[in-house]
Parts: structure tokens; sequence; C-alpha cells
């Protein structure tokens, strides 16, 4: 037996210091695991700097011991490679392991053990913990808003309905995958704009909005079978010619009574809210923000100066603003702007404000990816002799779009995030539906709980789709 | 002929149509505002405001212009913006750098962190610091000091106020030591190019940083006193805090967001730059005999900062933007003052809105030309 060096631990007495240091900070994670978790206080015979350092003085004495390199053991040398490489590295995971048994207790009691989940009043939530019975009795309105009770049937089956069709690709055979695109670019949007449109509300609120999504429906499935030489022209003129003449000739005010269906009632979309609302807007945004964004894209990168010129001014004056103004813009000065007798939802200038604010982001993500394809794609492209929408549609954009999945998935998350700012036109979505249960008199002092449950929603979904899109950007993948 | 028609055709329809557009909306407007009988114009900006702001850095009251309540909406948001992107910054290069450590433990707190925030939107974050958190603070009477001057309690955070004496001296000497540290670092510069020797410029800069402020303590005459708040019994049950700098809630909790917020963005710009440099660059550094610190100083860090700072600077102006949150908890921004209060009263939509959105254009176009100055000039030259 060689002699015991303390200050530099080596292999020759490998298992004196391996005893000794697990020892030691054995000691040390079980003086702060007692601590904690049975308010034991070891050191409390020492003074109280030194009984409140004590753990880490040990631990750290003991990490040191144990950190002897190319030990033979496998553990001990994963272990000291990962937590243990240096003393300031040993400090800092001594810490962290603390601060994680310390907050155990005190998160656990809060959201299991004193918290109350029975009853349906206040009275039961009189504990230091959570008051679950809170969420409980409001689920509704934060769900639903205040959508009447009897009626969110509705709600409930066309998001049903919406999710089941929207997981038709996964089911498509070969055969059909060929008109996923289609489907899911056209066909998707306009059900889902039918099931809200009838169903959700049952009443004439999208009215003068659904001419318009019907003639660019029409438009772009009649524009299939147009020669690509008139396209251009098609697309300028057709969308325009059917609004007007859908508005002005085909739909009479008596059919304004074609939004209700016999037996719903209509609900206004006043009463719309809570996390329903938050999926609708946050659809439609979706849908609408990635077509405006990818042609604003393509403007910044045309040949032409002017619709270049057109196209930069757009984009740098959405990005350039915050969104909360962009919405206070929609509800006081755009009135301003329409005929007097022009009425547009609240709604419906909510949503065309978020989807031209987050198409300028969507354009800039794609102009990346468009500038990003080598040359010799446009030349290769070129001289198959394609033309220029052609060679976009086939070529360029799908390559582009794979390069920017990361970067779009990035400003959907935004957008999603942003809906909650709906409040300053008076939608309440859950956030607000929160903000308005807190000054409930019946329901003062509960205001932890509701913004702890929204934020667990949210965070959800946003680390679901941010996981789904690294998925996609994996299988999309292709090497360069 | 017809080659020059198919160009210009498509630009002419597009014209026509933005201009159609902004000619639609503009005549609506003329006769919206016939009807409505409101005029057009700016103004109102010299007008008598009346109205209150509750927390203003320049001298506000009811008798001040709107102009003035403007401008004291516009320092708050620059002033919440600032703390806010210091504290992001600071936190953001901590957690971005951890993100790298080799120590899991480190690691994985710090992608936790990054994780947890950035999934949550920040006006649930803000609600939640403002209604929630600080609501649980105590009454100013319970309050308990920290290092026996900082008083945090529910009506904010209590700090103490420097006295100062002289303190344009110690702004001089303050002066005086930056300008020796430039001229000592282009003579060490010189030196080392001519011959071959190093200088500690930094710890000589350090030195200077401390002892010139220091001497204009003895000599100069300078002289710091704090003010410490002390408790002030209004009512039986009011109590309040007076002297030194107080912190309204709002502007804690706004801050404290944002910046928990925005770092996570940053700590992954700081990530994605690190990353960004070769490890071949951190290599051949290092066999041409640099030591670890120059390695860092001289071959990583400037890399690394080309790819960091044009990302982080997009942040930087989210979170000007999105300091406009502010409006949601009340505290007095350009929004809630200007296009809240000033709207409200004057009901020039028209006027206020732009004007609003005017100011943070100009700030982020200004700050993104700006950007693609220094994009140019650091890019690196190929070909």
């Amino acid at each position: 037996m060689s002699k015991i060096n303390f200050l530099k631990p080596d292999k020759s007495n490998l298992s004196t210091y391996l005893y000794l240091g697990s020892f030691l900070f054995f000691i040390s994670i079980l003086d702060v695991f007692l601590n904690s978790f049975f308010n034991l206080n070891l050191t409390g015979f020492l003074p109280n700097f030194l009984s409140f350092l004590l753990p880490l003085i040990l631990g750290f004495i003991g990490l040191h011991f144990i950190r002897i390199e190319y030990s033979g053991i496998n553990k001990l040398d994963l272990l000291n490679k990962h937590i243990n490489t240096n003393n300031f590295n040993a400090i800092l995971s001594l810490l962290i392991i603390f601060v994680i048994i310390k907050s155990i207790p005190p998160l656990l009691s809060w959201f299991i053990i004193d918290a109350s989940f029975a009853g349906d009043s206040k009275d039961v939530c009189s504990g230091s913990g959570a008051c679950w019975t809170y969420i409980k009795v409001w689920i509704r309105r934060f769900m639903y808003g205040m959508y009447p009770n009897a009626e969110q049937w509705r709600i409930n089956l066309s998001f049903i309905a919406l999710m089941l069709l929207g997981s038709v690709g996964y089911f498509a055979t070969d055969k059909f995958k060929k008109y996923l695109t289609l489907y899911y670019v056209v066909i998707y949007p306009l059900i889902a704009f039918l099931f809200i449109f009838f169903f959700i509300s049952g009443g004439p609120v999208f009215f003068d909005f659904s001419y318009g999504i019907i003639a660019a429906i029409l438009s772009i499935i009649i524009g299939f079978f147009i020669p690509s030489k008139f396209k251009f022209y098609y697309f300028l003129i057709v969308p325009l010619a059917l609004y007007i003449i859908l508005k002005y000739f085909l739909f009479f005010e008596e059919y304004i009574e074609l939004g209700k269906l016999d037996g719903l009632n209509w609900v206004e979309t006043g009463a719309w809210g809570g996390l329903s609302l938050t999926f609708i807007i946050s659809f439609f945004c979706l849908i609408f923000c990635f077509p405006i964004g990818m042609a604003f894209a393509l403007g910044r990168r045309s040949g032409f100066p002017l619709i270049r010129y057109i196209s930069i001014g757009f984009i740098e004056f959405w990005r350039g603003v915050p969104l909360i103004t962009v919405l206070f813009m929609s509800a006081v000065m755009f009135p301003m702007f329409l005929p007097a007798d022009f009425f547009i939802d609240k709604l419906v200038r909510c949503i065309i404000a978020i989807s031209l604010f987050e198409a300028a982001y969507v354009a800039e993500v794609i102009r990346g990816g468009l500038q990003a394809l080598p040359r010799g794609q446009y030349e290769a492209a070129k001289s198959l002799g394609m033309g220029y929408w052609r060679m976009h549609i086939f070529v360029i954009l799908p390559q582009a779009l794979k390069l920017v999945i990361p970067g779009i998935a990035n400003t959907f998350l935004a957008l999603v995030k942003d809906t909650p700012l709906i409040f300053v036109v008076g939608l309440l979505e859950i956030v607000g539906m929160l903000n308005l249960a807190k000054t409930n008199p019946k329901w003062l002092g509960f205001a932890m709980e509701g913004y702890v449950f929204a934020a667990i929603i949210f965070w959800i979904i946003c680390y679901a789709m941010s996981k789904y899109s690294y998925n996609l950007e994996q299988k999309y993948k292709t090497d360069r | 002929m017809n080659f020059k028609l198919k160009d210009i055709i498509p630009q002419l329809i597009t014209v026509l149509a933005v201009i159609f557009i902004f000619g639609f909306f503009t005549y609506n407007a003329q006769i919206n505002m016939e009807n409505r009988g409101i005029d057009f114009g700016y103004g109102f900006l010299s007008q008598e405001s009346s109205f209150d702001v509750q927390f203003s850095l320049i001298e506000y009251d009811g008798s001040h212009s709107y102009f003035r309540a403007y401008l004291v909406g516009l320092l708050n948001t620059i002033l919440v913006s600032i703390i806010g992107i210091i504290i992001a910054t600071i936190l953001g290069v901590i957690v971005g750098v951890a993100r790298l450590s080799p120590n899991y433990l480190i690691n994985k707190f710090a992608a936790f962190y990054v994780e947890f925030f950035r999934n949550i939107p920040l006006l649930l974050q803000i609600f939640f610091w403002y209604f929630a958190a600080l609501r649980a603070l105590p009454l100013p009477q319970d309050a308990e000091a920290i290092f026996g001057v900082f008083f945090l309690t529910i009506k904010g955070l209590y700090v103490p106020a420097f006295i100062w004496q002289n303190l344009s001296i110690f702004l001089y000497s303050l002066i005086a030591a930056v300008l020796a540290i430039i001229v000592i670092k282009v003579q060490a510069k010189k030196v080392q190019e001519k011959q071959g020797k190093q200088i500690p410029v930094f710890y000589i800069s350090l030195g200077l940083l401390f002892i010139l402020p220091l001497l204009s303590f003895f000599i100069g005459g300078v002289s710091l006193s704090f003010e410490v708040p002390a408790l002030k019994q209004l009512a039986t049950t009011s109590f309040i805090y007076e002297g030194g700098v107080s912190l309204p809630p709002e502007l804690i909790a706004l801050t404290l967001s944002l910046s928990l917020y925005t770092a996570t963005f940053i700590a992954e710009c700081v990530r994605a730059g690190i990353q960004g440099v070769g490890k071949g660059q951190k290599e051949a550094a290092a066999s041409i005999g640099l030591t670890p610190n120059q390695v860092l100083k001289l071959v990583i860090m400037p890399q690394a900062l080309r790819i960091i700072i044009p990302p982080t600077t997009n942040q930087y102006l989210n979170l000007t933007k999105n300091s406009s949150l502010a409006a949601a908890i009340a505290y007095p921004d350009l929004v809630l003052v200007f296009a809240g209060t000033a709207l409200m009263q004057t009901g020039k939509a028209i006027e206020i809105v732009s004007i609003t959105m005017f100011t943070y254009l100009t700030l982020s176009i200004s700050i993104s030309i700006l950007m693609n100055w220094y994009n140019k000039r650091i890019a690196i030259q190929e070909k």
C-alpha cells in the first residue's frame, strides 16, 4: 500500500478513495434530502452558517476523492465524465442536485398533496396547496368561452370531425398520395371553414367574408385546368370577378339565411372563447398566412422592380411593428377605412390582421430557403423549358420549403403563442378567460392555479408542435 | 415590343391594385370622418393632455401636452427594453454556454430552462408574474429588508438612491480612463507588431478603470451617499416607503418576463454560434501554440460572434416590440399612454395609431439598416 495523498487521488489507492468519497457524497445528499423531505436538520448542532454550507463542502470533498481518471470501473468513469470533470463542474453539479431535491417537496405538496380536487365551491380550498376545484368549476369557460353550455357539443363534434379528416394523410395509399397536397391546401381548409361557418357559428357571421373564400377556392380549382400561359392573368382577374358576381348577382340578401341550419341557434363570435377560439384562430391564420407569405417571398425575389419594392415594403412594414398595434389598428382604425355599411366581424378582422402580420415573417423564412438554393436548380429548370410558375411549383418551392421547415415551424409556434393578444379587440381566448374568472368575486385569489393550468396546456401544444416539426425535418432531409 | 409588354403588364396591374386599395381606404376614411365630424390633423399634439401617468422618467402631469405624453410613453418603452436587453443578454449567454457544457446536469438544466420558457406565451408569463407571483409579496409594513437596503413589497421594489456631489468630475475621470485605455490599446498593438512583445492590456485597463474614479473621490471632492428608503405611516393600515427609488411592480413583472423569455432565444443563438465554428479551427489554433484563452479570444469568439450577432439583434428588436404587451398590465408604455389613453381622449384613431406604428417602424428599420451594414462589414470575403 503506497502513501495516500488526499490532494491528488490516484488509482493505486482506489478502494480507499472510492469508499471515502462515496460515503461523503452520500452523507451530503442524505443531509439535504432529510432536511427537505422530513424537515430534519442533522447538522443543527453546528453554527448556522456552517450547517448551511456543510453538505456542499462534504459533497465537494467526496466528489474530489472519486475523481480518478481511468479507474477501470465503468460506472465511475461515466460519472466522472458527465458530472465531475473538475472542481468547478463538481460544485455546479452538487448545486443543481441540491436545488432539485429542495424543490421537489414544495412543488409536490402544492400540486398534489395539499391541493384540493373535490367539491364545487371555494370553501374546499382552504389548504396551502393548489385549488384545482377552481379549474374544475370553470373548465367549460376556459375551453369554450361564453359559448352556451347546451351548444358546446357543436364545437366538440366539429373538432373531432376535423381531426379525423386531418388524419386522412396517414391512411392514404400510394395511389392517392399525389392528391394529398390538393386535399390539404384546398379541400380541407374549405371543409374546416364550412364546419365553422355553418356549424359552430350557425349564423350569418362570416357572410361577407365567405364570398371571398368561395371565390378563391373555386378559382383555384378551375385554375388547374387553365393553360399555364394564361395562368397569371387568370389569377389576376377571375377571383375578383367571381367575388363580385357572387356578392352582387348570385347571393341576394334573402340568401343571407343560408348561414343558418335548421334547429341550430346562432352563436355570435363575441361569445366564442377559451381554448377552442385559440385553435380556431391559429388554424385559420396558419392557413392564410402561408400562401400570402409565399406570394410575397416570390415577389421580393421577382425580376420586376415595382413588384419587388411593393413586396419589400409590405414585409418590412409588418415586421417592424408589434402585433398589439396591428390589432389596435384592426380594432379602431380599420373600420374607418371601409364603407359605412360594410360590416366585417371582429373575429374575422382579427384573423386577417394576424394572418398579414405572420405572413411577413413566413415570407422572410421562405425567402431564406429560396436564397439557399443553388443557381443551378433555376438554370436546370429553365433549360428544360419550364416557365416561371412551372419552375417554381415543381422544382424550386418543394426544395426551398423542405429547407425551411424549422423556420416555418418557429413562425407557426410564434403564431400560436401570439393568439392571447386578441384581448386587445375584446375577444377572450383562454388567457383572457382566466383574467375574467380571476375577477369573479366568488373566486378571488386563484390567479396562480389558472395561469399554471394555461401554461401547462400551452406548453404541451407548443412542445408537441416543435417535436413534430423536428420529425418532419428529419423525414424530409435529403443529402445535398 | 411584345416582350416588353409582357414585362410591364404584371407590374402595372399590381401597382394599380395597390393604388386602388389605398385609394379605396382613403376615400372611405374621408367620408367616414366627414360623417362623424372628425377632422384630420396632428394639431392635437400641442394641446393640453389633462391625464396623469403614474410612472414617468421626465416631469409630467395633466397640464403638459400630448406630445409630452408621447415622450413619456416612448421613454418608458425604451427603459424597459434596455433593462430587459441587458438581463436577457447576460442570462442568454450563460444558458447558451451551459447548453454546450460537458456536464450532463448543467446541460440538461439549461435545456430544461430553454424548453420551458420558450413554449409558454409571453403574455401568460407577464400575467403570471404580475397577477400571481408578485401579488404574493408582503405589504410594505411586513417587508423584510434585503441586505438592509432593498425592500421588495407588493407595491414594488424600493432601492436606495445615489446622491452624488460633484458628479461631473467623476464622469470626467471615467471618460479619461476610457480614453487612456484606448490609447494604451493602440500603443500595445503597435508594440506587438514591431517588437513582438505583449503588454497585459486587460489588467492595465482594469486598473485604470478603478484607480482614476477612485482618485476623483480623494482629490476631486466627489462624494457619494445613499438615501435608504424608510417606512412611513400614512394611516393606521396604510404604509409607504419614502426616499430612494421605487420601481413599480408593473416594471418588475415586465422586465422579468421579457428577459426570461427572450433569454431562451438568445441562448439558442449563442449555442448555434459557438457550434457553428468548426472543430478544426480550435485544433488548428491550438496546434500553432496559442493558449486556450487566446484560442477563445482570437479564433473562436470572432467567428462565433459573426454568427451570433445578427439573430441576437433580431431578438433585441423582438424584445422591444414585445414590450408593448405592457399595455396588458397597465405599465405606462408607448402603447398604453399614447395608443390607449390619448386615443380614448382625443378620438384621433388614424393619427395616433399611425404615429405609434411609425415610431416602432423607425426603431426597427434603423436597427436593421445598422445590422445590414455590420453584416456586410464582417462578412468573410470569399472568392
